[in-house]
């Protein structure tokens, strides 16, 4: 680079050096976003103010005088748009989690279903994929929706499990745990389980390596899981106890109730979601070549061994990738729940605080960057994740 | 069978190796082996079986009753309906509504005419074997504006050939269509653009392409649409105002821009590198270079891809309902508010769905059978 060629051919134009060009190019480029920008920020600035709305974010302090059917944390509709901010984002974020944790279970189950060699059970498994897959998410969500508000009056409820879940137009009611004293001490040894678990599992690893014996993780964990918080539960004497939903008038009483609008969204999202990880899954295990499990068995590997050590290893760096972004999508998704009245970000903050308000530019900012964040951190999440998993290549 | 029997016959002796073949175990061939290969293979195997046929025997019997058996086709109003089955007699009646929306009974033949000219425009798109090839094809690059102008008009006063249809009236699946349609047009080019400036060497470029197409995919559809609709009118200068159908379309665009943009990036990773050193040592310019050598070998890699957006952004388009636009999904949630077609939800989504899933089916296949064409002598 240090040398530069004096005698070379004739330069022609400066406009032919690829260089000069690559600079002059992005120069115009940038100029042109710069203008764009900076007349859309004139018009809105100009029109704002012909409308008479001041910008900032003042108005995330102003009560927002509205109520909210669904709070996890207290809310009253004197509290402001910014505490509506956060009821809305915990709202989607819990139906975004569940709806991640139910469809990967049923994914991953319909994906290995997919694949098993029974006939009937393959086929009715692609018929669900492909039904599923091709309609609309928001269509499903309001047919569930609409399902659900056209079932029976509380009075008629479905029953479930001898008197403790009732089903009805109001929304699912299920027995609400009240706990105790010296509960707090279950979840200790909870935690305490899921701490020693981690450096069981290493330990065993280490010494695997060295000697060659084999310690049983899967088995020891599962025991710390459940044993200590029982023992913990059996040394304070049970410290739980179950309210029952009971029917006085014309609703439910008591007990925790899970409202149709969450219900239908949790349940479509689950369901569509579920259709595309089962395929996902399936391409992954496919994806390991037949060889792989051949020389697993000639190894004289158990069947199980195989699949756990063999295949699943392998499957899952083609899954993962993939994965993510159906994560992703479900998360994103879970927008569509102002179509159902579910009160989440986009309905409660990015709606009805934006049309009282007025301020739809920050709230729209703020709701896109909360969803980008989520995004991010998803993503982020997955690619350590990924990157833990990934071929280690010599 | 005559050999079979003698063999079965005590005392009948052969020569070594002379002994015909006997016929399998009954039970390992036919319709019983079968079954038991496929079904009943193992004691999980046949619960599975029982457990699918019970749900089967659950689920079919019901939803065939509803939707035949059952139900009803024809009346005027829901009163009419006296089965306990579904209730056919709304789309017999709001048939029309479902496909054009709210588009003036006497212009009707614009959408059929719009609807013809977009079956011959796909056709050269989708097959590479049929007659007449260049002359559709041109039929396809001048759609969006025959479309436009058929769809829309081209004068306000009503003795023109082609008055005015305000988008308001349009609605229905030809509004599904039409925002689809525009999307998929619209999103290709931009999406190979931005592919482009992400794998461009100015700095400048490619952070604005980064920066746009992760913006756009970490954000949902909706408030993409929302932004469209609410933010963009404080963005125009007074005066001047935008169809809310085409700023809609242009969110649209965009979101499924960002989406093909990750996918055509795909398949430019996937060319080797010799071939745009090849390309530049024969002295091609970049566009040049693009147009003959990449682009024609990147697309064909990644149509699989390309189509499974399309379907993305096919469903996706019933999104508009929230911010008021009339879809196919919009329309079905309106005819039911009608009070002689009141609570009849359930038939009116299962229309549309079988509608939405004829298209996206259809799709797909289409992309699974192009798929396995593309395959043969194409293995690296």
């Amino acid at each position: 680079m240090a040398t530069q060629t004096v005698d070379g051919p004739k330069r022609g134009s400066f406009l032919s050096d690829q260089r000069t060009r690559a600079i002059l190019f992005q120069g115009l480029a940038f100029f042109l976003v710069v203008v764009f920008f900076v007349y859309i920020g004139t018009n809105t600035a100009r029109n704002l103010e012909a409308l008479g709305i001041s910008t900032g974010f003042d108005f995330l302090n102003a009560p927002a005088g509205y109520d909210v059917a669904m709070s996890l944390i207290p809310y009253t509709a004197t509290d402001t748009h910014g505490r509506v901010f956060f009821v809305g984002l915990l709202n989607t974020l819990s139906v975004a989690a569940t709806g991640i944790f139910a469809a990967t279970i049923l994914g991953v189950i319909l994906g290995v279903l997919r694949l098993s060699k029974n006939w009937l059970v393959s086929k009715l498994v692609y018929c669900y994929v492909e039904v599923v897959r091709n309609i609309p998410l928001l269509l499903q969500i309001l047919f569930w929706y609409a399902v659900l508000i056209t079932l029976p009056h509380p009075k008629k409820s479905i029953i479930f499990l001898n008197d403790s879940i009732f089903l009805n137009k109001r929304g699912l009611y299920m027995p609400e745990p009240l706990t105790g004293d010296g509960f707090g001490l279950i979840l200790i040894a909870l935690l305490v389980a899921l701490i020693i678990v981690p450096i069981m599992s290493r330990m065993a690893k280490k010494r695997q390596e060295a000697t060659g014996q084999i310690f049983p993780v899967f088995l020891t964990s599962v025991g710390l899981i459940i044993g200590l918080p029982l023992l913990a539960a059996i040394v304070t004497g049970f410290p739980v106890t179950f309210e029952y939903p009971e029917l006085k008038g014309f609703n439910f009483k008591g007990g925790m109730v899970l409202r149709p609008e969450f219900v239908a969204l949790w349940f479509a999202l689950t369901v569509y979601t579920a259709a595309f990880i089962a395929e996902i899954v399936r391409a992954g295990i496919q994806a390991v070549s037949h060889g792989q499990s051949e020389a697993a068995f000639s190894l004289g590997l158990k069947p199980s061994w195989t699949t756990r050590m063999i295949i699943l290893p392998q499957a899952l760096r083609v899954i993962v990738p993939p994965l993510t972004s159906q994560y992703l999508n479900l998360t994103k998704n879970s927008s569509l729940a102002i179509a159902i009245g579910y009160p989440d970000l986009v309905a409660t903050f990015g709606g009805t605080s934006l049309n009282q308000t007025g301020q739809a530019i920050e709230v729209i900012m703020i709701t896109m960057l909360v969803y980008l964040s989520i995004s991010l951190l998803i993503s982020m999440m997955m690619n350590y994740y990924n990157k833990r998993i990934a071929l280690v290549e010599r | 069978m005559s050999d079979m029997t003698q063999g079965n016959a005590p005392g009948q002796h052969y020569p070594p190796g002379q002994h015909p073949d006997m016929p399998p175990p009954p039970g390992t061939v036919g319709f019983v082996g079968w079954l038991r290969n496929n079904l009943f293979s193992s004691i999980p195997n046949s619960i599975l079986t029982i457990l699918a046929i019970y749900l089967l025997y659950a689920a079919i019997p019901p939803i065939l009753g509803w939707a035949f058996f059952n139900a009803d086709f024809e009346g005027a109003s829901r009163t009419d309906c006296t089965a306990a089955g579904a209730c056919w007699a709304l789309i017999d009646v709001r048939g029309k509504q479902f496909l054009y929306g709210f588009y003036p009974d006497e212009e009707l033949w614009r959408v059929y005419v719009a609807g013809f000219i977009l079956l011959l425009a796909i056709l050269p798109v989708l097959f590479d074997k049929i007659p007449f090839r260049k002359l559709l094809f041109a039929n396809t690059i001048l759609l969006p504006v025959t479309g436009f102008f058929l769809l829309s008009g081209t004068s306000g006063s009503p003795e023109a050939i082609l008055p005015t249809v305000e988008t308001p009236q349009w609605g229905g699946l030809l509004l599904t269509m039409v925002i689809g349609v525009t999307g998929i047009v619209a999103s290709l080019p931009i999406g190979i653009a931005l592919a482009l400036g992400r794998r461009s060497n100015m700095p400048v470029v490619r952070t604005m392409c980064v920066t746009f197409i992760e913006f756009v995919r970490g954000v949902p559809l909706i408030t993409i649409l929302f932004m469209s609709s609410v933010m963009v009118p404080l963005f125009l200068p007074e005066g001047v105002n935008f169809d809310k159908l085409l700023r809609c379309l242009i969110g649209v665009s965009l979101f499924s821009a960002a989406y093909m943009a990750e996918v055509i990036r795909g398949g430019l990773q996937a060319i080797p590198k010799g071939q745009y050193e090849a390309a530049a040592a024969m002295g091609l310019s970049f566009w040049k270079m693009m147009y003959f050598i990449i682009l024609p070998q990147a697309l064909r890699i990644v149509i699989p891809g390309i189509v499974n957006t399309f379907i993305g952004l096919f469903k996706d388009t019933s999104l508009v309902l929230i911010i008021g636009l009339f879809d196919l999904l919009g329309i079905a949630k309106t005819v039911v508010t009608d009070a002689n077609w009141i609570g009849l939800i359930h038939e009116s989504y299962a229309f549309v769905a079988v509608i939405y899933w004829i298209f996206c089916f259809g799709m797909s296949r289409y992309s699974i059978w192009l798929e396995a064409k593309l395959h043969t002598g194409h293995k690296r």
